[in-house]
C-alpha cells in the first residue's frame, strides 16, 4: 500500500468514526424529544392545562395552576433581575476598565457556574427558614438569581456592539452620557437585549432544584405570593418519582409543555436575533 | 446645574447595580460558609473523611456522597468527551455547509431542554432498557467483578452517569464547535493546498491551535455534571452506599441536599449547608480553571473567545 492510500484510508475510518459520533449524539437526543412528544401528546389537552391536579385515583386533572406558579415565579424572577443586570451592564459598558467592572465581571462568572441548588439552599435559608414558608416570592427571587449572569453578560456584550463611531458623534453633538445611553445605546442594543432576556427565561422556566427548595409546591390554584406555589418543573419531579401510573403519564404532559415553552423561547430569541444582526 | 445632579444620580444608579452584583455572589458565599460553621466546628475534618450519615443521631459523614458525586461526573465525562469531539469535529468541518446551521442550532436547542426531563427520560425510558439490556448482561456475565456486582436494579450509578453524559453532551458539543470554527480558514486551506488529507488538517491544525477552548469546554460540562442536581436524584437510588459497583444504587452531594432539605434543621441543616458549601468551592475552582483555559492566548490561531463566548456558555444552562 503506498503512503498516501494509508493516509487516506486512515482519514476515512477517523472522519466514519465522527460521523457516527455525531449520529449518536443526534438519536439520543432526538430519543428524549420523541418521547416527551409521544408521551406528552397523549396527555395533553385543553382541561389539562387549565383544570387543577386531582386526586389519587381520581381520572382527569391537569397541570394548571403549575403552569400559572411557573409564569408567575419566572415573572417575577424577571421583573426583579431585568431592571438591575441592564443597569449594572451599562456600567460595565460605560466603564469597561474599572476595578469594579473587573470584579462585577467576575462575579457574574462566578455566579453563572454555581450549581442553582446552592442558590436554592441560600434562598431558604435566608427567606424560607426565616418567614417560616415557603413561597412564590422566594421562589422568584431565587430564579432571579439564576438570571443574573446570563442577563448582565449577554446585556453588556450587546451594548458593546453599539459603534464607538456612533457614541462619540452622540457626545460630539453635546449629549450627555446619559442622552447617549437612553436615546442611542440601548435602543440601538434592544434586539440583542432582548434576546439575553429571553434565553434567561427560557433557564430560569426549566430550574427545579431553586424552586423546589423555595416555592415547594401546591395542590390548589395560587392566590397569594406568600404561600407555596406549585410548578412545572416541580411538578414534573413529583410526578415522575410518584408510584401512580396516572401522575407519571401527567408528568410527560407536563414535560411536553415545558419542553414547548422553551424551544419557542429559543427559537423566537434566535430570529429576533437574526433580525436585529440584519437591520445593523 | 439640574443636568448635571441628574447625570450623577444616573451614574450612581449604574454604579449600585453593579456593586449589587458583587454583594450579591459574595453574600451568597459568605452567608453559606456561615451556616454552615457549626457543622464544621462540630465535626471538623472527620466529616470528609467518615460514611456514616444518620440525622437522628447527629452523625454526617459524607465520603459516600463525595465519592458518588466523582464517580458519576467522571463516567459521564468520559462517555460524552469522546462523542461530543467527535461530533463537533463533523458540525465544524465535515457536514455540508447547508446542514452545518440547523444541526448546530439543535444542538444548541437540546442544551436548553431542562435537566428534569433528562431526569423524566432517564427514569422512564433508560432505566427500564438498561436493567433488561446492559445491566442484566454485566451482572450475569461479568458479575464477578466488583464493579459490575448485580443484581441489575436500572437505578444506580451506571443510569445516573449516562444522564449526565447526555447533558453535558450538548454543550461540550456547542463549544467546542465553536472554538473550532473560530480557526482561520487561510490555516485550512493553506494546509489543504500542501496535499494534507481532511483528518491530517483536523489533528494537525485544528485541534491543537483550539485545544484550550475544547479543556474549557469539558471542564463547564464537569463543573454541570458536579452541580446537577435533580436529574441525578430521579436515577441514583439514593442510598448512602460507597460506589463500588456500577449497577449498585448510590448518592450524589447534590441529591443528598435534594432529598433531605425538608426535614432538616440545627446541625443536620448545618451539615447540609456544609455540603452546598462543598460543591460551591469545586465548582468555583473547576470554573476558574476553565476560564484560565478560555483566556490563555493560543499560538496558532487568536482562538475567538474573547468574551463572547462566555455569554454563549452561560445560555447553555448551569
Amino acid at each position: 500500500m503506498t503512503n498516501l492510500r494509508k493516509r487516506k484510508v486512515a482519514g476515512q475510518v477517523f472522519e466514519t468514526l465522527c460521523v457516527l459520533a455525531a449520529g449518536l449524539a443526534i438519536l439520543v437526543l432526538s430519543l428524549i424529544l420523541y418521547y416527551v412528544f409521544r408521551r406528552g401528546l397523549a396527555v395533553v389537552n385543553i382541561s389539562f392545562l387549565t383544570s387543577l391536579p386531582a386526586p389519587v385515583g381520581v381520572t382527569g386533572g391537569g397541570i394548571g395552576n403549575a403552569l400559572l406558579g411557573s409564569l408567575l415565579m419566572v415573572g417575577v424572577g424577571a421583573l426583579i433581575a431585568v431592571p438591575i443586570c441592564i443597569a449594572a451592564a451599562v456600567f460595565l459598558d460605560q466603564n469597561p476598565t474599572s476595578k469594579i467592572s473587573a470584579f462585577a465581571r467576575f462575579a457574574s462568572r462566578v455566579l453563572s457556574g454555581v450549581p442553582s441548588m446552592v442558590i436554592g439552599l441560600f434562598v431558604f435559608g435566608q427567606l424560607v427558614l426565616r418567614t417560616g414558608s415557603y413561597s412564590a416570592l422566594a421562589g422568584g427571587i431565587a430564579l432571579s438569581i439564576v438570571m443574573v449572569p446570563v442577563i448582565t453578560l449577554s446585556a453588556e456584550e450587546m451594548l458593546r456592539l453599539v459603534p464607538s463611531s456612533q457614541r462619540e458623534a452622540s457626545m460630539a453633538l453635546g449629549a450627555t452620557k446619559q442622552q447617549t445611553v437612553f436615546r442611542l445605546i440601548l435602543p440601538g442594543a434592544a434586539g440583542g437585549l432582548i434576546v439575553g432576556v429571553m434565553l434567561a427565561i427560557a433557564l430560569a422556566a426549566g430550574q427545579t432544584a431553586p424552586v423546589l427548595l423555595t416555592a415547594l409546591t401546591s395542590r390548589f390554584w395560587l392566590n397569594s405570593l406568600f404561600q407555596p406555589t406549585a410548578s412545572l418543573p416541580v411538578l414534573i419531579y413529583h410526578y415522575a418519582t410518584s408510584p401512580f401510573v396516572d401522575w407519571q403519564a401527567h408528568a410527560w404532559g407536563a414535560a411536553l409543555v415545558l419542553v414547548a415553552v422553551i424551544l419557542v423561547l429559543n427559537v423566537t430569541a434566535q430570529l429576533v436575533l437574526g433580525l436585529s444582526n440584519r437591520r445593523r | 446645574m439640574r443636568a448635571n445632579t441628574r447625570e450623577g444620580l444616573f451614574h450612581y444608579i449604574t454604579l449600585f447595580a453593579a456593586l449589587g452584583l458583587i454583594a450579591l455572589v459574595l453574600g451568597i458565599f459568605l452567608v453559606v460558609t456561615m451556616q454552615a460553621a457549626p457543622a464544621w466546628r462540630a465535626f471538623g475534618v472527620t466529616f470528609l473523611t467518615t460514611s456514616i450519615w444518620d440525622p437522628m443521631r447527629n452523625e454526617f459523614g459524607v465520603v459516600p456522597a463525595l465519592l458518588g458525586t466523582l464517580a458519576t461526573a467522571v463516567l459521564a465525562l468520559a462517555v460524552a468527551t469522546p462523542l461530543s469531539i467527535g461530533a463537533a469535529v463533523f458540525l465544524s468541518e465535515i457536514v455540508p455547509q447547508r446542514l452545518r446551521r440547523p444541526l448546530s442550532f439543535m444542538v444548541e436547542l437540546l442544551a436548553a431542554v431542562p435537566s428534569v426531563v433528562y431526569g423524566l427520560w432517564g427514569l422512564f425510558v433508560l432505566a427500564p432498557w438498561l436493567r433488561t439490556g446492559l445491566g442484566q448482561f454485566l451482572a450475569e456475565h461479568l458479575g464477578f467483578l466488583p464493579v459490575f456486582a448485580g443484581p441489575s436494579l436500572g437505578i444506580g450509578v451506571l443510569t445516573a452517569s449516562l444522564v449526565l453524559a447526555i447533558m453535558v453532551m450538548p454543550t461540550i458539543t456547542a463549544i467546542s464547535g465553536e472554538v473550532m470554527r473560530a480557526v482561520p480558514t487561510e490555516l485550512r486551506e493553506a494546509m489543504f493546498a500542501l496535499g494534507a488529507t481532511r483528518w491530517e488538517v483536523v489533528t494537525k491544525v485544528i485541534l491543537p491551535s483550539s485545544k484550550p477552548g475544547i479543556v474549557g469546554a469539558i471542564l463547564l460540562g464537569l463543573g454541570r455534571a458536579i452541580g446537577e442536581a435533580i436529574a441525578v436524584t430521579m436515577v441514583i437510588g439514593n442510598a448512602n452506599l460507597i460506589p463500588v459497583s456500577l449497577l449498585a444504587p448510590a448518592q450524589t452531594m447534590a441529591s443528598l441536599i435534594v432529598n433531605e432539605f425538608p426535614e432538616a434543621f440545627d446541625l443536620h441543616l448545618s451539615a447540609l449547608l456544609l455540603l452546598a458549601t462543598l460543591l460551591f468551592l469545586i465548582t468555583l475552582a473547576i470554573n476558574l480553571i476553565a476560564a484560565w483555559f478560555f483566556y490563555r492566548p493560543s499560538q496558532t490561531a487568536e482562538v475567538a473567545v474573547k468574551g463572547s463566548l462566555w455569554a454563549k456558555l452561560l445560555r447553555k444552562g448551569t
